[in-house]
Parts: structure tokens; sequence; C-alpha cells
């Protein structure tokens, strides 16, 4: 089950750059959440804050507090653990190339020292199905790279590796900006379907995509969250200016 | 525009065509065409000197004819296997830490400007390096050292792949996408283990190009050789003694004033060649087997 996600206080930087500033916002667990804003509004860093990857960049910096669930995510644990349980989809796909489709599914149990074969191939059946690919791929598990598959069977794969591990909450980076129409409306069934079992949220550049597929929805503007609220009222009725000249598209 | 001149440019523009293929083609055959010529020229006056005694018999003395080169290509063999063990694990390791974990700091860059130089050392002061610090002093602790031995010109070998080795691997993980790596630790995986498990792996095919690079390059070396091997008339495949070597064995030939050990010379070149084409096309195909292919 997801759990929800309570931020407070979060700021970042890239070396000198103040990317997000004083952000606080609580999620919803089971529910999906759309975050939105033109480009280099900082909605990416703030979703590579709540898995602690914004940190892998040498010169990235956080402080402020990030709960998911119980678990302070700065202060109580290391960054694999809360990667562990908090999975992240990218823009691109990124399947490993040089594995199977297999592999690439159970790679998350795998590199983490877990080798319990028959569960494994459970793990990676539901896996796949949740991510609506084991019909399209079930013949040849082992037998294709992660690779030779469509764009958007790829990025159905890497969902699919997400899942394997388990998490309680699902962070996508604009999952669909680089599919076609078709493989974008999957992507957008499967969100629909996923979220009753894990919270989900999802950076989008297609206000359409966020109004179809999020409950809430946060508007980011030069680092700063504008507004956050119901996805009907941000998109029918929006507080602050600044959002509805967004929506309406007088700029970004 | 009338027909008439855009006629004379789709002219132009296919005479310019032609004229570009074979301008390249011309370059390729000039690149092949030395290879082609040392291949055929060694099988022209080497074949004729190879039998069974050639890969089964060492060497006769002075003034009898026939013997072979067993004990030079067994030294050789060893030689190259303990290059490699020296050279392969120092180099991978090396070009990890440059392209993963030193990733533009003081030390990397020492690292980077030092491989570059030693790249670049002419093999035989390779040669007289390992003479100096291991085959004159005995050094405490250290078995086969303060005297010829196999040992000195497997490390000279083995330190000159080094430099190849780093730098394609660094250049090789370097290549690895971002978000291949992103995607690892995404998961949860340790950075150590994304390193080992997912960038070397990715980077693999590349990798093992470099060694088999830095492998044919010293498989042909002769001058490190000289200071440290010695060469060996009889069989030995002890690490503490003198050791015969293919290359050794050619030039010592060659450089005598018999037509016979001439003819040997030319046999032991052609076997060097195919023996090196053979070990490497060996590891090609069984590092290929098992890694799927991609569409995209």
């Amino acid at each position: 089950m997801g759990v929800g996600i309570e931020v407070t206080n979060l700021n970042a930087w890239y070396g000198t750059n103040h990317t997000l500033q004083d952000i606080n916002l609580h999620i919803p667990a089971n529910h999906a959440t759309a975050l939105i804003g033109p480009s280099g509004c900082g909605k990416s860093t703030f979703v590579r804050c709540l898995n602690r990857m914004h940190e892998t960049n040498p010169v990235g910096r956080v402080t402020g507090s990030v709960r998911i669930g119980d678990l302070d995510i700065y202060n109580d644990c290391k960054p694999v653990q809360i990667r562990r349980r908090v999975g992240m989809v990218f823009q691109r796909p990124n399947p490993f190339p040089t594995m199977s489709i297999y592999d690439n599914v159970a790679a998350g149990l795998k590199l983490n020292g877990y080798s319990n074969g028959r569960h494994l191939d459970e793990v990676v059946e539901k896996s796949l199905k949740n991510s609506a690919l084991w019909d399209e791929v079930k013949d040849d598990l082992k037998k294709k790279s992660g690779a030779s598959l469509s764009g958007g069977q790829q990025q159905r794969l890497c969902i699919a590796r997400a899942l394997a591990v388990d998490p309680e909450v699902l962070l996508m980076d604009e999952p669909a900006s680089a599919l076609d129409p078709v493989s974008t409306s999957k992507i957008e069934d499967l969100i629909f379907q996923l979220k009753s079992q894990y919270t989900i949220v999802i950076v989008t550049h297609n206000m359409q995509q966020a109004a179809r597929v999020a409950e809430k929805t946060g508007f980011f503007l030069n680092g700063r969250m504008v507004e956050f609220d119901s996805t009907h009222k941000i998109f029918t009725n929006p507080s602050d200016k600044r959002t509805e000249d967004y929506i309406t598209g007088r700029f970004g | 525009m009338n027909t008439q001149s855009s006629n004379l440019r789709s002219q132009i523009r296919a005479v310019t065509d032609h004229t570009v293929t074979g301008l390249a083609i011309a370059a390729t055959l000039i690149v092949i065409a030395p290879l082609i010529a040392i291949f055929v020229y060694l099988v022209y006056k080497g074949a004729s000197s190879l039998n069974l005694a050639f890969f089964t018999q060492i060497p006769k003395p002075v003034g009898e004819t026939g013997g072979g080169m067993a004990n030079s290509i067994v030294g050789s063999a060893i030689l190259l296997a303990l290059a490699s063990v020296i050279g392969i694990p120092i180099g991978i390791g090396g070009g990890i830490f440059l392209a993963e974990f030193g990733r533009g700091g003081k030390l990397a860059n020492a690292i980077r400007f030092t491989a570059d130089v030693l790249n670049g050392v002419p093999s035989i002061v390779m040669g007289l390096a390992a003479y100096a610090l291991i085959v004159v002093p005995k050094i405490p602790f250290l078995p086969f050292t303060g005297h010829f031995s196999a040992f000195s010109g497997g490390v000279a070998l083995g330190f000159m792949m080094i430099p190849t080795v780093c730098r394609t691997s660094e250049e090789m993980l370097l290549m690895v996408p971002h978000a291949i790596r992103e995607a690892a630790l995404g998961l949860g995986v340790p950075n150590w283990r994304s390193v080992l498990s997912i960038s070397l792996k990715t980077a693999s095919p590349g990798i093992i190009t470099g060694c088999m690079l830095a492998f044919a390059r010293v498989a042909g070396e002769t001058a490190p050789l000289i200071f440290t091997v010695l060469g060996n008339q009889f069989w030995s495949s002890s690490l503490n003694q003198p050791i015969a070597a293919l290359p050794l064995q050619i030039y010592v030939y060659a450089m005598s004033p018999y037509d016979d050990w001439h003819r040997l010379a030319w046999a032991g070149s052609l076997v060097l060649i195919v023996l090196i084409v053979v070990a490497v096309s060996l590891v090609r195909y069984v590092t290929s087997r098992g890694i799927l292919k991609g569409n995209s």
C-alpha cells in the first residue's frame, strides 16, 4: 500500500543556483498527484528530492524535511534504503541494455543480493502484469534484450522494474514525454490502475495528462510552489493569477 | 531555374559523389594493403618451414639443421598470461577509478596524464626500467627478482598493457549513458554495485577490445624482453628462470648468419601473428556469447 508524503521547508540547490525554495506540501497516500509548470521551474528537482536522487549530483544540496509514511528520509535512513521504498520512472526509457527483459525486471532484487529463483519468477510475472506488458513479452522473457522493445514497451518495462522492488511510492518524471500518443495513453491507463496500490507523483508538461490522471495538482514556478489543490480546482478556478495565466497558455 | 542548369548541377553532384566514394575506397585499401602484404609475404617465406618439428622441438645447436620453436611458443604464452594477469586487472581498476570515482579530481588528472606518458614510453625503456628495478636488485620478499627471469619479463609487458587498458576502460565507461546509472541508483542499488554490475557490464565489449589491443601489442614486443627474460635455448616453464619467447627467438635467428635460422625466423613470425589472431578471436567469441543483442 502507498503512504503519504509530508514535505516541510524543502530547499534545494545546484551549486549556487537555488532551484527549490521553501516547499511545503502534503501528498496524499494512494492517489496520483501531478506537478506542472514551465521548464526549469524545479518540479523535476522536487521529485528527485523525494528519493534522495538530487544529492547524487556532486553539486546538489538539500535542506528541510521529507517524511514518507513515518520515515524522515533525510535523517532516519540511508539513501539506498529510501530508494527501495520509492520507485522512480524517468523521462526517457532507460532499460539496462545488456540485460534480458526478465533480468531488467529482476534487477532491483538481484542487485540488492536477492536470489530466490522461484520467488523471482513470481515477482517478474506480477510486475509485468501490473505494468500491462506481460502479454506482449511473456514468450521472450529471457531471449530478448530490454533494449529490443519499442519505446512505449521500454517505458512499461521500466515501470515493471520499479514495481518489482515493491515500493510504496512511485515517482514519474515526465514518463510519457518521449512516447507516441498510443503509448502515452497506455501509460496513463496504467497510472490509473496503479494508484489504488501506490502513491504516485507524476511530473508532466502535458496539462491534459495532469487533468486526466491526477486527483491533486501542484503548480511550480521559478523554484516555488505557487498553488496546490485538487486538480479540478486548479484547472477550473485557480486561486492564483499566475496559475491561471499558465493553464490558459498565456506563458510557459 | 531552367532544366539545363539543374541537369548540370545534378551531374556535378554525381561526379562529386563518385569521387569522394572512390577516395574513401582508396584510403581503405591503403590501410589494409600493408597488413595483407605482410601476411602474404610471411606465408610465402615462412609456410615452407612449418612442420610438426617446429611445434614440438626446441632449437638445435648451431650447425645442425632442423629443430623448432616449441619452447618459445610456450614461453610466449606464459609471459603473455603473466602480463595479462598483471596488466588487465590493474588497468581496468584504474579505468574504473578515473571514470566513476575520481572524475575531474586532481588525482584523476595526474593518473590520466601519467598513463598517457607511460603509453608513449618506448618499449626498450620499459625493459630497462624492469632491468634496473627488479632484475639487478634482489627485492626482499619478492620472489624471482635479482636475476634474469620470466617473471621480470611478464612484469615489464604487464606494465606496458596498463595504460592502454586503463584509458580505453575509462573511455568506454564514460560512454555508458548517465540514464542507466540513474536507473540503477533509483532502484536502491549501492553505487559500487551499480558500477560493477551495470556500468562495467554495459561497457564490457569496448573494454575487452582495449584489453585485446594491449595484448596484441605486447605479444610482439622484443625490446622489453632483452633485458629481462634474456631468452633460452632449452625447455623452461619456470618463472624464476630465463625463458624463451617467440619475438626474442625471431630476433636472434633473423640476426644470425645461417639460412636455416632465417627460414625458422620467418616461420616464427608467421606463427606469432596467427597465434595473436587466434587468441584475440577466441576471446571475442567466448565473451560475446550470452550477451543479448538489442535492436535499437
